[in-house]
């Protein structure tokens, strides 16, 4: 198996081969974070441009950590105190930004399908580091890779993505990956913040958590926007975090109790988590953040390293 | 005096159910005289339409000029322009310029503009609401007397069911239409494609086929309210299909329209994030195609129309959401309807002809659709073997956003005649 694209758009489009590939190589690229000098030569001379048009903490500073790592330079774009501050388009920013020929763009952007449209556009690699609610292809492949090292597969395991499925683009990039490697997923939310069709991408739809969460063995909680309120989508934080927050109680009597709590972050403590979840035994959240830099080292390798050995 | 006789062509005439090779002698803009080898007077020019498919002009029931104030996106003399190189020898022009054309001196620029640079007729629509905006009714009889066929808030929803049915009954005694833009907007806030399985996918925020079809049900009940004449703009949804077949049946005065995109596309199309797939309403799925085909065949929709809504390459290549709605229709809707839906055999050839000529001259009430001696000298004749390549760079339009560039066609528009005259090749 070898990586053939030129860029990371979704997981929608890989084969499990691939998504394979992708958890081999950041499995075997974790064990730098464990160095005295966190440092290989693998892309040496390469450059890697992070092009970020919304707020990110854990992702802009994981693929920033991960080209360092790999001995690339990384230069970091935030469109505020740039030109796309000034009115620029994010083509037009791109454009001049790849006029300087980086190896690799990773972009996270509100507008889903602009990796897309930079893909279509430029000659260097694309990265989608989340476009609008599309997909988030990274935090997918960084989940994946949690599941896979804490209970040792990912093929025949089921999982719960609770929350708002609506608006989430890990949602999507997970179910996609999720089902190609052979897992059973559930989604659950209040029927507002499910989307219409979900069902067609093969997963099943619950609309009661305690039901959700029975006999699963993961349980990922997606983020609730609080903006979600002023369209109608839900009548209170309050009614929600009492019908959908994930609480040790709730945990305790629904839940099996060897299963994993998984979170993309920011978490809304006290919302969809509690903070016992959150910082208790059965949460892997800092795992997932863990992975993330290795995942995102097997993607800047993949795309920017892999064809450079030949030169 | 000046003759043009159009020699031998397959003469499809769907008001007067001829379908026959016949000549056409043509005088003075004006039908003289059909039949098999007329002898024409001396020095007459002649087309040989051996071979080729001669029709009553075509007419686009729903167009955007956007002049006045948008030139840059299309003016009066590229859009007819457009129009022609399309097959089409009458265009109506909705009212969404700038100004807004909802006063008689609008009306009449446009139809100036038209007069000294139109390729084609032009037939302006006009608004129904001052500024489009949905409050109060723009001074409508003087805009019937400056020559608006049908007025209508086209781009734009009359939310306000109370003034709609004002409107509908005002214009009741100037025998023109009122045409629909049905959307519910409060049920597609934000909305950049259909909702469904592929909006799912693509996180893309959905408009649900019942926010047309609401809408379409509120216009048909006060349609038959008000005894109205109300034609339903570019039907996208089967619910919609549904809702007009049964208002017709039970007489309420409706007829309703679909574009070629419409009828060939579905949502499918905006996986490739291509942003001249994206249109209001927006594509919808494989059943509302199929219902959209059926319902144009049986007659449950009357007419095709374009939409043609040229938008400059600024506001069609950025992000997918950020993109205006709209696609350019007139140079392809011939040649794409030819090939997609008369070759495979979904639709017969004197339908599309008759869907595209004699059905919105009857519904709009316009002079044209017609080929019997004395009808206006407006054809469109179609070569139904021609090849082409829809190449967005050989337009007349001003603009280029379409979806079909790269499509392979057989079959489209051979020459326009307008006024007895040839407009083009």
């Amino acid at each position: 198996m070898a990586w053939t694209r030129k860029d990371l758009l979704t997981i929608r489009d890989l084969d499990a081969g691939e998504i394979t590939l992708l958890l081999d190589t950041a499995a075997s690229l974790q064990e730098i974070a464990t160095r005295e000098i966190k440092k290989v030569p693998a892309l040496r001379g390469k450059t890697v441009v992070n092009l970020f048009y919304e707020p990110s903490t854990r992702t802009r500073t994981s693929f920033e950590i991960a080209g360092k790592w790999l001995s690339a330079d990384v230069v970091n774009f935030s469109a505020s105190g740039s030109s796309a501050a000034k009115g620029e388009s994010m083509l037009d920013t791109a454009k001049n930004i790849a006029a300087m020929s980086p190896d690799v763009v990773v972009v996270r952007h509100s507008a889903a399908g602009a990796a897309e449209l930079l893909a279509r556009t430029l000659p260097c690699a694309i990265v989608n580091a989340g476009d609008g609610a599309h997909e988030h292809p990274t935090q997918a492949l960084l989940d994946l890779l949690t599941i896979r090292e804490k209970l040792g597969r990912c093929e025949g395991l089921h999982v719960a993505i609770v929350g708002d499925i609506t608006h989430s683009r890990v949602a999507r990039s997970n179910i996609h990956g999720m089902r190609k490697l052979g897992m059973t997923v559930t989604v659950a939310g209040p029927p507002t913040l499910i989307p219409p069709g979900i069902q067609e991408l093969g997963v099943k739809v619950s609309y009661r958590l305690e039901d959700a969460i029975r006999d699963v063995d993961v349980i990922m909680m997606l983020r609730l926007q609080h903006e979600r309120m002023a369209t109608g989508l839900i009548p209170s934080l309050r009614e929600y975090s009492r019908y959908w927050g994930l609480t040790l109680d709730r945990l305790r009597a629904h839940a099996r109790p060897d299963v994993l709590i998984m979170h993309p972050g920011p978490v809304n403590r006290g919302i969809e988590l509690s903070p016992e979840v959150a910082d208790g035994p059965y949460s892997v959240i800092l795992d997932q953040v863990a992975k993330g830099v290795a995942v995102r080292m097997a993607v800047l390798f993949l795309l920017a390293g892999a064809k450079s050995e030949s030169a | 005096m000046s003759h043009l006789l159009v020699r031998n062509g397959r003469v499809i005439d769907p008001a007067n159910t001829v379908d026959d090779v016949q000549d056409l002698l043509l005088e003075d803009g004006v039908i003289r005289q059909v039949g098999p080898r007329l002898r024409a007077p001396e020095g007459t020019d002649v087309v040989d339409a051996t071979g080729k498919v001669v029709c009553p002009g075509f007419i686009d029931a729903h167009v955007h000029l956007r002049e006045p104030g948008y030139e840059y996106k299309e003016t009066v003399a590229t859009g007819t322009r457009a129009a022609a190189a399309g097959g089409f020898t009458a265009v109506c022009c909705m009212a969404n310029t700038q100004p807004v054309n909802d006063n008689g001196s609008i009306t009449e620029y446009i139809l100036d503009r038209a007069r000294t640079e139109g390729r084609v007729h032009v037939y302006p629509i006009g608004a129904v609401t001052r500024g489009l905006a949905g409050e109060e009714l723009s001074e409508l009889a003087e805009l019937a007397e400056a020559g608006c066929v049908a007025f209508s808030d086209d781009g734009r929803c009359i939310m306000n069911a109370a003034l709609y049915r004002r409107a509908m009954e005002y214009t009741l005694p100037f025998g023109t239409v009122l045409i629909s833009h049905a959307e519910d907007h409060t049920l597609c806030t934000g909305a950049a494609m259909n909702e469904g399985v592929v909006s799912t996918e693509l996180g893309l925020p959905g408009a649900p086929a019942a926010a047309e079809e609401v809408m379409v049900a509120r216009d048909l009940i006060l349609a038959e309210l008000t005894g109205a004449r109300l034609h339903i703009a570019h039907l996208s949804t089967a619910g919609s299909v549904r809702l007009v077949r049964e208002a017709k049946a039970r007489g309420i005065r409706v007829t309703a329209e679909v574009t070629p995109h419409h009828l060939v596309l579905t949502d499918e199309a905006a996986r490739s994030f291509d942003t001249n797939t994206k249109m209001n309403p927006p594509l919808r799925t494989k059943r509302d195609t199929e219902a959209l085909v059926e319902a144009l065949a049986d007659g449950t929709i009357d007419c095709i129309a374009t939409d043609h809504a040229p938008h400059a390459l600024s506001e069609k290549e950025g992000e997918y959401d950020q993109a205006a709605f709209g696609v350019v229709g007139l140079e392809t809707a011939v040649a794409v309807l030819l090939d997609r839906l008369v070759r495979p055999g979904l639709l017969p050839l004197g339908t599309l002809i008759a869907r595209f000529s004699s059905d919105p001259a009857r519904l709009l009430n316009l002079p044209g659709g017609s080929l019997a001696p004395g009808a206006r000298a407006d054809l469109t004749i179609l070569d139904l073997e021609r090849e082409l390549t829809v190449d967005p760079r050989q337009f007349q339009s001003k603009s280029r956003n379409t979806p079909f560039a790269g499509w392979s066609l057989r079959g489209g528009p051979w020459m326009t005649i307008v006024n007895g005259r040839r407009v083009t090749p």
